[in-house]
Order: structure tokens, then C-alpha cells, then sequence
């Protein structure tokens, strides 16, 4: 199977991390990827430039898909807000015929045009329904058996349900906890795993962002969890990232490694976990992978 | 058809003040709702379970509660529509973030008194208009989403940043300040906005959806919210880290096409700004010495200029 890969803003920058692992996940399970295709495709505007200028970020978000058109491959994620923002504009474009033909003016300077045929997919999405999950199941080599993670979708791949077309496709609700439990781990349930990791405020309103890293990781470390995963690498950059002061502000030790979904397919797929530069997390991984090295 | 729930009970007079579940199951139809089945249960097996309920048709407002964990109206949720699959009963909780007075009925006052803060009531100017005040229906017909709000406070209930902090206005009572705001008969934008700017006003929703998700009537607070940040940069109030975070997120994007997450926040709290720096530099230099990512510099995208010339186009037309 073959995409044409959006990494997204982070992926490029703040974790290459989740770089080298989808590369590396996807070079196992058999998904191939453009990474041409789409390398001058815009920032999808994060729902922030939405803020400023929703006609703007709309009109970005076609040009994405315009490329995506033409390299005739389906577009493939591989972060919770990219996938969220997309579907949304994806949903104003392709509803409103009228809309649709204002972008496509703008896109015509550059001779591109959105017919919108695009269905933007999340490799979480693409695992569970592309490949399936016994397909994964059949590629694993090493079951993580014993250990137990929290799932943390981020907002944009749960809400809102309609652009989402969570209806049409309920597997997605659960899609995080079948790759946990296929991988041979246990889930872990707590209240915030579909709840919001306070990134977009972090600059705003830094004590109630930090709040909600401290809630979740604190709530998801108390009921057994060794680490938690999730799609979506700004949630990382705020779970890990401001781990640290979370836990001052909660006064206590939280010390829970977040990992990438693809890192976390990754060490079930037998791949070293150097190669998905998971040595190189704010939160330290090493207990863990020490863990894993000495599991049976 | 036989249905369990599992309903959160407080009673104020009992005397270790804590909550507890309690199951029930009682013999319902298909067509039923949620509602239906609690009043059944108070009606026939349990007396002392409280609940506030009256139009029992989505349009009163009073029947908001968590179902599922997810805030909703009993009234309109069919009892098909949530039973869970596994055979668990059906759990139901009072409203989220706001004080429970018994069982499901929780207290409002603070829902009022946000609603309050932002004055949802015209304020013409000093010149009254002679007559009637018309408002063209151009003006109007947009906001027809908004004032479809029942003030039921579901929103309110599952908001994730009230979760962390009382202060905040909330998504109900943005979308009404936005509701007047954009009413052409109102004139009191100036004042409107600039406290909408303050702390606990539009910059302090984190975009989760929640309210958008929720909300029986299609309100879509979070929506309105961002309009209205949009309202509040435009009408120059652009002092606020999130007014920079924005500007400086346009600014990146518009001049390279992508952004860096890990430089961001250096522009949005203001070079200036020395305390949030300082509690911000750890990450920057933890994430370097952490070996996360190379101090790479931030190159352009290979078609930053047509990107650029989307922005101009773009933005020439607002
Ligand atoms: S989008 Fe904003 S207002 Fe709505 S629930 Fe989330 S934080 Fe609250
Ligand atoms: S915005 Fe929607 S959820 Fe919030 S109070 Fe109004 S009707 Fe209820
Ligand atoms: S009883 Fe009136 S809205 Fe539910």
C-alpha cells in the first residue's frame, strides 16, 4: 500500500523522534511513502492560523490536497491535529460546491485544483483498517506482554465526531486501546485519555496547561501504567515536555515516559529502540526499556 | 426491554458527604429516553432520587447530565442509542463542574454569574433610533445557530479547561457575549472586547471541542470563541501571549510555509517577557542536552513562496 506521507510541522521539527519511527514502522508493515509528494505542502495551520484567517488555512489545506490529487496516492498522517484540522476543512470543502470553487481560485494561480476526492487517514486509522489489526498481529515478533499503557488519543482525532465520520467508522473510538492490546500489553482506562493535553494553551495560561499534564500522566501513573501512547505529537511535546513542571506543580514524582504511537508498534515489531530515538526523550525511557530487555 | 442503570446519588443531609452508585433496572420500550427511564425510577422504585426535568422535548433546557461519562439532554437520548455493548449498565452522573446539590441537580449560580459578566443584553448607542431598530437580515441570519443556546450547560459541564479553573468564562457564555457582539443593533463592541481579552476570557479555551461535541443545539461555543479572538486581534488588541502565538504563527507559516513548535513560544510571550522565559528555557535546552533534536535552523519549505503568495492573495481579500 501507498501514501503519500504528511508528516506535519513536528515530526519535522520538535520530534524527529516520530520521524525515524513511522519510517521505520512503515518499512516493516509494508506501507510505502511518497515523502515528494508532499514535501512543499503547508503547515495545516494547527487551528491557530484558523484564528486569524479560517478562508486562509482552508485554502492551505486544499492546496495539500490538490498535491495529494495529483500524485493519485492516498494521504496519510501521523499526527492527531493535522488529522482533525484536515478532516474539518476537509468537510467545509467538499459541502459547499461554492466554497470549494472560491479556494480553487486562489489555487489556480499556481495551477492546482481540489476536486475533492482526498480522505485524509491517520496511521492509526490506516493500521486498524487499511492493514487491519491481524495483519499487525501476524508481523509481530515480540509480544510486550506484562506491560501496561495509557492510551492518549489528543483532541483532534476523537472531536468533532462528524468530520471525524466517527458514526461511520466506530472502530476508531477504540483504535488506540486494539493496537495496545494486539501488541500484547494492557490497557490502561483513566478519565483524560480522550481529554485535552493543554499544548494549545501552554503559552496562555501555563498553570492550567500544566494542570492537565499533571492530571492525566498523574491519573494514568496511579492506575499501573509504565508509559503512555499517543498519535499525536503536540500532546507529547506537552506530556513529556512539561512533565518536569507539572510534577512541581502537583509537588510529587510523575516519571511517566510518553511514546509515539508508531514507537510503541515499533518495539512489538522487534526494531531497536535506538533507531526510533527513543534514548532521546525528555522523560526518560530507560526503565522501561530495560524492562523490555530482560521481559521474556 | 429490560434496562440497568447505574445512577450517581448525594445525598447533602447524609452524613459522610460522598457520593456513591446506585444500580436500578427497570422494564423500558425502545422509544424510550433516558428521562423516561429515570422518572420511572423515581416514580415506581425510588421516591428520593432527584432530578430537574419539565419540557421532556429539548427545549427547556433542565435535563442536562453526564450519560456515559459524555454530558447530554436525558430527554433527547434514547436509551438504545447508549446502552454499552458489553452488557455494563447505563451510568449516569450529574452535569461536570458545578457544585451537585443532590443526585443530578447541581447548582447553577456560577453558570449565571459568568453569564452575567458578559452583559447578554443589548446596549445601543447614545443615539436611539426613531422607531423601531431594524436589523438587516444579513446581519442576522448567521447568528441563528447562537441564539438557538437553551442554556442547558452541557458545555459547561464537560468544558476540559473549567476541569482546571473556575475562572474561566466558559464556552455558554462566550457564545452569548459573541451572539452580541456581532448583533448589528448592539454598539458596545469596544468594551465587549476589550474584556473578552482579559485573563478567563476568549484566549484561555484550549480548542478541545468539547462544547462543540456536546451541545444538543448546535451552539458550537468553540467556534464562536474563535471568531471572536479573531474580533478581538482585529479590533487591535493584540497584547496577549495568544494574540502573538497567533501572529507570530501566521508570520512563521506565511514566511517558510511550516513552523517550529520549539520556537514558538519564545514569540509568544513576548521577548519581553522574562518570567515566562525562564520557566520556558528549561524545555529548549532539556530537549537539546536530551539529544531530542539537532539546533537546526529553520529552513523554508521548498514552495515557501507559493505558500506566501496564498497568504497575500488571501489576506488582501479580508
Ligand atoms: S473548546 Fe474551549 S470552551 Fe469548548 S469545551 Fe474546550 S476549552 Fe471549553
Ligand atoms: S451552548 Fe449548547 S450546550 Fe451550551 S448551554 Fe447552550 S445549548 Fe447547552
Ligand atoms: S426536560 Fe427540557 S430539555 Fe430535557
Amino acid at each position: 500500500m501507498k501514501y503519500a506521507f504528511y508528516p506535519g510541522c513536528v515530526a519535522r521539527g520538535a520530534c524527529p523522534e516520530l520521524y525515524s519511527a513511522t519510517l521505520e514502522v512503515c518499512e516493516i508493515l509494508g506501507i510505502e511513502l511518497d515523502e515528494q509528494a508532499l514535501e512543499g505542502a503547508a503547515c495545516t495551520g494547527a487551528g491557530v492560523l484558523q484564528e486569524k484567517n479560517l478562508l486562509l488555512a482552508d485554502t492551505l489545506n486544499a492546496r495539500t490536497f490538490a498535491l495529494a490529487e495529483k500524485s493519485g496516492l492516498p494521504l496519510m498522517t501521523i499526527c492527531s491535529t493535522c488529522q482533525g484540522v484536515m478532516s474539518q476543512a476537509n468537510q467545509r470543502l467538499t459541502e459547499d460546491p461554492e466554497y470549494l470553487a472560491k479556494v480553487n481560485e486562489t489555487l489556480a494561480d499556481e495551477g492546482l485544483e481540489y476536486k475533492g476526492t482526498i480522505d485524509p487517514k491517520h496511521l492509526l486509522w490506516i493500521i486498524a483498517e487499511d492493514l487491519g489489526i491481524d495483519f499487525l498481529e501476524s508481523k509481530i515478533v515480540r509480544k510486550l506482554e506484562g506491560f501496561k499503557f495509557a492510551p492518549f488519543y489528543g483532541c483532534y482525532i476523537v472531536r468533532p465526531s462528524k468530520a471525524l465520520k466517527l458514526d461511520e467508522n466506530p472502530n476508531r473510538k477504540q483504535a488506540l486501546e486494539q493496537v495496545i492490546e494486539t501488541v500484547g500489553a494492557e490497557v490502561v482506562e483513566f478519565p483524560g485519555s480522550t481529554l485535552c493535553c493543554g499544548f494549545p494553551i501552554l503559552t496562555i495560561n501555563p498553570k492550567n496547561s500544566q494542570t492537565m499534564v499533571a492530571n492525566h500522566t498523574i491519573d494514568a501513573k496511579d492506575r499501573g501504567a509504565d508509559a503512555m501512547v499517543t498519535p499525536c505529537p503536540l500532546c507529547h511535546l506537552n506530556l513529556d515536555g512539561y512533565q518536569p513542571n507539572a510534577a512541581a506543580l502537583a509537588k510529587r514524582d510523575i516519571d511517566l515516559p510518553i511514546i509515539h504511537l508508531p514507537q510503541l508498534v515499533g518495539l512489538a515489531l522487534g526494531i531497536a529502540p535506538e533507531k526510533m530515538r527513543l534514548n532521546k526523550h525528555l522523560v526518560s525511557t530507560k526503565k522501561l526499556l530495560s524492562e523490555l530487555a530482560v521481559a521474556p | 426491554m429490560e434496562v440497568n442503570f447505574k445512577v450517581q446519588r448525594f445525598d447533602p443531609e447524609s452524613t459522610d458527604l460522598v457520593s456513591h452508585y446506585q444500580n436500578y433496572q427497570v422494564e423500558m420500550t425502545e422509544s424510550s429516553t433516558v428521562l423516561d427511564g429515570l422518572i420511572k425510577i423515581r416514580e415506581e422504585d425510588d421516591g428520593t432520587l432527584s432530578l430537574r426535568c419539565s419540557c421532556r422535548a429539548a427545549i427547556c433546557g433542565s435535563c442536562a447530565m453526564r450519560i456515559n461519562g459524555e454530558a447530554g439532554l436525558a430527554c433527547n437520548t434514547k436509551i438504545v442509542d447508549v446502552i454499552p455493548s458489553d452488557g455494563s449498565p447505563i451510568t449516569i452522573e450529574p452535569a461536570g463542574n458545578l457544585p451537585v446539590i443532590k443526585d443530578l441537580i447541581v447548582d447553577f449560580q456560577p453558570f449565571w454569574s459568568k453569564f452575567k459578566a458578559v452583559e447578554p443584553w443589548l446596549q445601543p448607542g447614545e443615539i436611539e433610533p426613531e422607531g423601531e431598530y431594524l436589523a438587516p437580515e444579513e446581519d442576522m441570519i448567521h447568528l441563528a445557530g447562537v441564539v438557538s443556546c437553551i442554556l442547558c450547560g452541557a458545555c459547561v459541564s464537560d468544558c476540559t479547561v473549567l476541569e482546571v479553573d473556575d475562572n474561566f468564562l466558559g464556552p455558554a457564555a462566550l457564545a452569548k457575549a459573541y451572539r452580541f457582539s456581532r448583533d448589528p443593533r448592539d454598539e458596545s463592541d469596544n468594551q465587549r472586547l476589550a474584556q473578552l481579552n482579559q485573563p478567563g476570557g476568549v484566549w484561555d479555551c484550549t480548542r478541545c471541542m468539547k462544547c462543540v461535541e456536546v451541545c444538543p443545539k448546535g451552539v458550537d461555543p468553540m467556534d464562536r470563541i474563535m471568531l471572536l479572538r479573531e474580533k478581538v486581534m482585529d479590533a487591535g488588541h493584540n497584547n496577549t501571549s495568544g494574540a502573538r502565538h497567533a501572529n507570530a504563527f501566521a508570520k512563521f507559516l506565511k514566511n517558510s510555509g511550516w513552523l517550529d513548535e520549539l520556537r514558538l513560544p519564545v514569540l509568544s510571550f513576548g521577548i519581553f517577557n522574562i518570567k515566562a522565559m525562564i520557566g520556558l528555557i528549561p524545555l529548549g535546552i532539556r530537549s537539546q542536552l536530551a539529544g531530542k533534536r539537532p539546533p537546526i535552523f529553520h529552513h523554508k519549505l521548498s514552495s515557501a513562496k507559493e505558500i506566501k503568495k496564498i497568504f497575500e492573495k488571501v489576506e488582501s481579500k479580508k
